[in-house]
């Protein structure tokens, strides 16, 4: 049982037979839904973070997004998110994520040992990015208590700092696995 | 994790006299032509004469001050070299000295590029002392430096570090005891506003709790008896000793979507700060209240107000705020302060850009899109209830 997201207010799901407990609970989400007054239970599959999968589908909520293209209209500038490897995650991830003008302009997962340069690094721990994910750190006092680190202008960043809390509210919509 | 910043705080009668206690070879008083006239440079003086002969004075920042002005108060930084800057006046005074303080200690940075992620790396020529001479802005006790930008007709609100922080801030309620009865008014609502906004912020925690809930409380209790009776040492202690408090409050949490809708109006309409702040919470309370009721229920108990319901205790507050402004000789929307339908409609577009890119407004309990904002503002300028 699995359902998608297609386009931004639609969702087609997709009923399976097998039973709910046959799936792994750690890559699933268990919902229910009333319908004529059956219970149907709904599973998502989520997307484990960090991933090429979770990458794409957080461009998808990026430019579905209203609040994030309203609040980055005038933003021109791509950004390196780096995962750094700790006691919960063994490698490293990195991803290029190209925002311009309140959309995404597209997404890759670097592959280790390629070079890629973007305006922007945003870096910090796995557990702090989990910590990110689910709004339990404030993008901005992230960065001004160290548990994340930016190179480039900071000044533009924090001219832009509604964009980057919506950019932090939109990874948080994503479907999320952590490892 | 989070940390909080404070200087070291001497308040009350006669601690001007401590001033005399502070080693120092070279002291440059940074000042305004007012704080002059009014004999409270003198004042300061007369202490310093203990401490060094080597005093100088830079008596020539504008209120609002721009970035124009900051270079010149930098340049009379740079060629003093002193050991100690005392930046004596409002909020104005006390932004202008930190700012050209940078650049004092730091030749090679722009205003411009200075974060809180910037190491600045201050006191190694200079320490920094203030003395407010206002109950209001608490720049006393923060690290936050807001300036105008002239050019672009905005004000900066981004320039900030917690090396900015003064290292001593004096209280003395003499240096009040001449403020205008408006200026009182003004500066106090500031107070309040950033007492309340520090409470219902985003990044509120335990230590800015306490200080904005005591500095809310002192403000509406001595707040009318230093309008009413400028001579009221009492009065005028409390809401100076509150003004720094609310500042501490909000230098380590923040202040919200009122300030930064009050930023906009002063930079387009020239409002004063504490007034245009103040008119704005009368709205933003309402909108805010819809994810943070129960914080601004504490605030209403803190004054008096016992009612058990969040929304109810809210409505109350507000009617209490719009009250004492009322008492205060104060507009409560922005028609009421004067502004024409012509001008307001002109700039609306402008205000709400200007709120929208606030570093303030994401902060806020509730963030607004740009249509809330707008919305806000109509509410504000025709003093109509916020029921989205």
């Amino acid at each position: 049982m699995h359902w998608y997201r297609p386009h931004n207010d639609s969702w087609l799901i997709f009923i399976a037979c097998e039973p709910v407990e046959a799936l792994t609970p750690a890559a699933t989400q268990v919902f229910s839904i009333s319908c004529e007054g059956v219970v149907l239970p709904i599973v998502g599959c989520l997307a484990k973070f960090p991933s090429e999968e979770w990458i794409k589908l957080f461009m998808e909520e990026v430019n579905t997004n209203k609040n994030y293209e309203e609040a980055a209209r005038t933003w021109e500038g791509d950004f390196l998110f780096v995962i750094d490897a700790d006691a919960e995650l063994k490698e490293p991830s990195t991803f290029y994520v190209d925002l311009w003008h309140g959309k995404c302009r597209g997404v890759a997962l670097v592959k280790p040992g390629e070079s890629k340069k973007a305006a922007f690094i945003y870096s910090g721990p796995y557990s702090n990015w989990k910590k990110l994910i689910n709004k339990q750190i404030d993008p901005i006092q992230g960065l001004l208590t160290g548990k994340f680190k930016l190179q480039g202008d900071m000044v533009k960043v924090l001219r832009a700092v509604r964009a980057a809390k919506e950019l932090v509210e939109t990874a948080g919509k994503v479907p999320t696995e952590f490892a | 994790m989070w940390w909080f910043t404070s200087p070291k705080i001497v308040f009350g009668e006669d601690a001007l006299e401590q001033l005399k206690t502070v080693e120092a070879k070279r002291v440059l008083v940074i000042t305004d032509p007012v704080v002059t006239k009014l004999g409270m440079l003198e004042l300061v003086l007369k202490e310093l004469k203990h401490v060094t002969p080597d005093v100088d004075v830079f008596d020539q920042v504008e209120p609002e001050p721009s970035f124009e002005n900051v270079d010149k108060v930098a340049e009379a930084v740079r060629r003093f070299r002193p050991d100690l800057i005392v930046a004596l006046g409002g909020g104005s005074c006390i932004d202008a000295a930190k700012a050209a303080w940078i650049l004092y200690e730091r030749p090679d940075l722009k205003l411009e590029a200075v974060s809180p992620l910037t190491k600045l790396d201050l006191r190694k020529k200079a320490r920094f002392l203030a003395i407010p001479t206002t109950a209001g802005t608490g720049s006393d006790a923060t690290w936050v430096v807001v300036l105008t930008d002239r050019a672009q007709n905005i004000k900066v609100d981004y320039i900030a570090s917690r090396e900015l922080t003064p290292d001593f801030s004096i209280l003395d309620p003499r240096f009040i005891l001449k403020l205008p009865r408006e200026a009182t008014a003004y500066t106090g609502l500031d107070a309040i506003t950033q007492g309340i906004e520090a409470y219902v912020n985003q990044w509120q925690n335990d230590f800015s709790d306490g200080l904005a809930l005591k500095s809310i409380q002192l403000l509406f209790e001595y707040l009318p008896k230093a309008f009413d009776n400028p001579d009221d040492l009492l009065a005028r202690q409390k809401t100076q000793n509150a003004a720094t408090m609310s500042g501490l409050a909000f230098g380590n949490a923040q202040v919200g979507l009122a300030h930064a809708m009050g930023h906009s109006l002063g930079a387009i309409f020239h409002m004063p700060h504490g007034l245009s702040v103040a008119l704005s919470n009368l709205y933003v309370i309402p909108f805010s209240s819809r994810g943070a009721a129960e914080r601004y229920r504490d605030i209403a108990h803190t004054i008096g107000i016992e009612e058990a319901s969040p929304e109810r205790a809210t409505a109350r507050l507000v009617e209490a705020l719009k009250d004492l402004m009322t008492r205060l000789n104060m507009p409560t929307s922005l028609r009421d302060a004067g502004i024409s339908k012509t001008a307001f409609e002109q700039n609306i577009d402008d205000l709400v850009e200007k709120t929208n890119r606030s570093t303030c407004t994401f902060v806020n309990p509730r963030v607004p899109d740009v249509d809330e904002i707008r919305k806000l503002f109509v509410c504000t300028y025709e003093a109509r209830q916020v029921d989205f």
